[in-house]
């Protein structure tokens, strides 16, 4: 009949529609991105992000984090595998997207540790007991606090370090950076620039393979 | 019994626009969601319960034709039109914060579109209600008489 054709015809005119859109806008953002990495590359890398690695490395990932954020503290082991697996040839850049409540106040600990050198570590040590400060995705910077004591940190120092308005443009600057990428959830990792065509642990390591394969 | 055919046919040509209009609505919506990675505010969610029931339920009410799909299609679309409404109004700050429903998550007054400078999410969602209950409506003057 006519009319049953009509409808298929329409459903399946739709879909298609639908993913190539999909397919389109992804392309575009892969494409902006890239360029933007290379005219503008201070949107990926602020000269007061904490990084891990060879600072001459050719591939760089830059990771936008959110500590109270439960997938960037399953990825952040899976990230220092592939780094070791491919000594002095990746460089990780951190950056912050502090999208939860409450979790400004810890992304401002974490820039006062990255004063005192010890940002990875004092990480380290809040992704491990995140469960115990997070609670229904609200951070709780005031219990974060008792799982940074083994750190070898200042903490007089730390405390007045996180209140400086320095510290305050520096994530200011970050959440800037956040809405030109186009940052919508964490984490979010770009590759030498290129974002993941979708998420997923298999889909960084495609990247990375890509980008040392294209530089080494 | 039957109306004449010409009328059948325009009735099942009306309920067929009706059920354009909720897919490409849908869609849209998980567009803007899923793709561009828009969170969807609470009141997008309100009127996502009211939309996309519309996919399932208008195109089995067109093989064969049965227009009494208006009494179960009807309420939906009204009820989205009514809280696109509410939406609109709080966006554009007729509605006092006071009574705004979010205060968590995504609040509902946050512009994540503008085309053209004034069409937003919600004008999107308000004008795809408004039309459908507008055929609904037309479909089932038609069967009454």
């Amino acid at each position: 009949m006519k009319q049953k054709h009509l409808v298929v015809i329409s459903a399946v005119f739709l879909l298609i529609a639908f993913v190539a859109g999909a397919l389109y806008y992804r392309s575009e953002q892969t494409k902006a991105a890239t360029q933007a990495y290379q005219s503008n590359k201070s949107t990926f890398v602020r000269d007061y992000s904490p990084t891990r690695g060879n600072p001459g490395a050719k591939v760089e990932i830059v990771e936008f984090f959110d500590p109270a954020c439960g997938t960037c503290k399953e990825f952040s082991p899976l990230v220092k595998k592939m780094m070791d697996a491919h000594p002095d040839k990746i460089r990780l850049i951190a950056r912050y997207a502090p999208f939860h409540e409450g979790s400004e106040g810890v992304v401002k600990m974490l820039a006062a540790a990255h004063k005192q050198g010890k940002f990875w570590e004092t990480l380290e040590a809040l992704f491990a007991a995140q469960s115990n400060w997070t609670q229904q995705h609200r951070a709780r910077p005031e219990l974060a606090w008792n799982y940074i004591g083994g750190i070898g940190l200042d903490i007089v120092k730390l405390r007045q370090d996180m209140n400086a308005p320095d510290i305050d443009k520096m994530i200011q600057q970050d959440m800037e950076d956040v809405k030109k990428l186009n940052v919508k959830a964490t984490p979010e990792f770009f590759v030498n620039g290129k974002p993941l065509p979708s998420f997923g642990y298999d889909q960084l390591k495609n990247l990375v393979d890509d980008a040392l394969a294209a530089a080494y | 019994m039957h109306a004449p055919a010409s009328a059948e046919d325009s009735n099942w040509t009306l309920l067929f626009v009706c059920w354009l209009l909720a897919c490409v609505s849908t869609l849209g919506s998980l567009f803007f969601s899923e793709v561009m990675g828009f969170a969807p505010c609470i009141l997008c969610w309100y009127q996502r319960i009211c939309m996309y029931p519309l996919v399932l339920i208008l195109p089995a009410a067109l093989f064969p034709l049965d227009r009494n799909v208006v009494r179960y299609a009807l309420p939906l679309s009204l009820l989205g039109t009514v809280i696109a409404v509410f939406h609109l109004l709080l966006v554009a700050g007729y509605i006092p914060e006071s009574i705004k429903p979010c205060v968590q998550g995504v609040p509902c007054t946050e512009v994540q579109i503008e085309w053209f400078g004034f069409v937003t999410i919600p004008l999107l969602s308000g004008l795809s209600f408004l039309v459908i209950t507008a055929l609904l409506i037309m479909v089932y003057r038609r069967s009454s008489t």
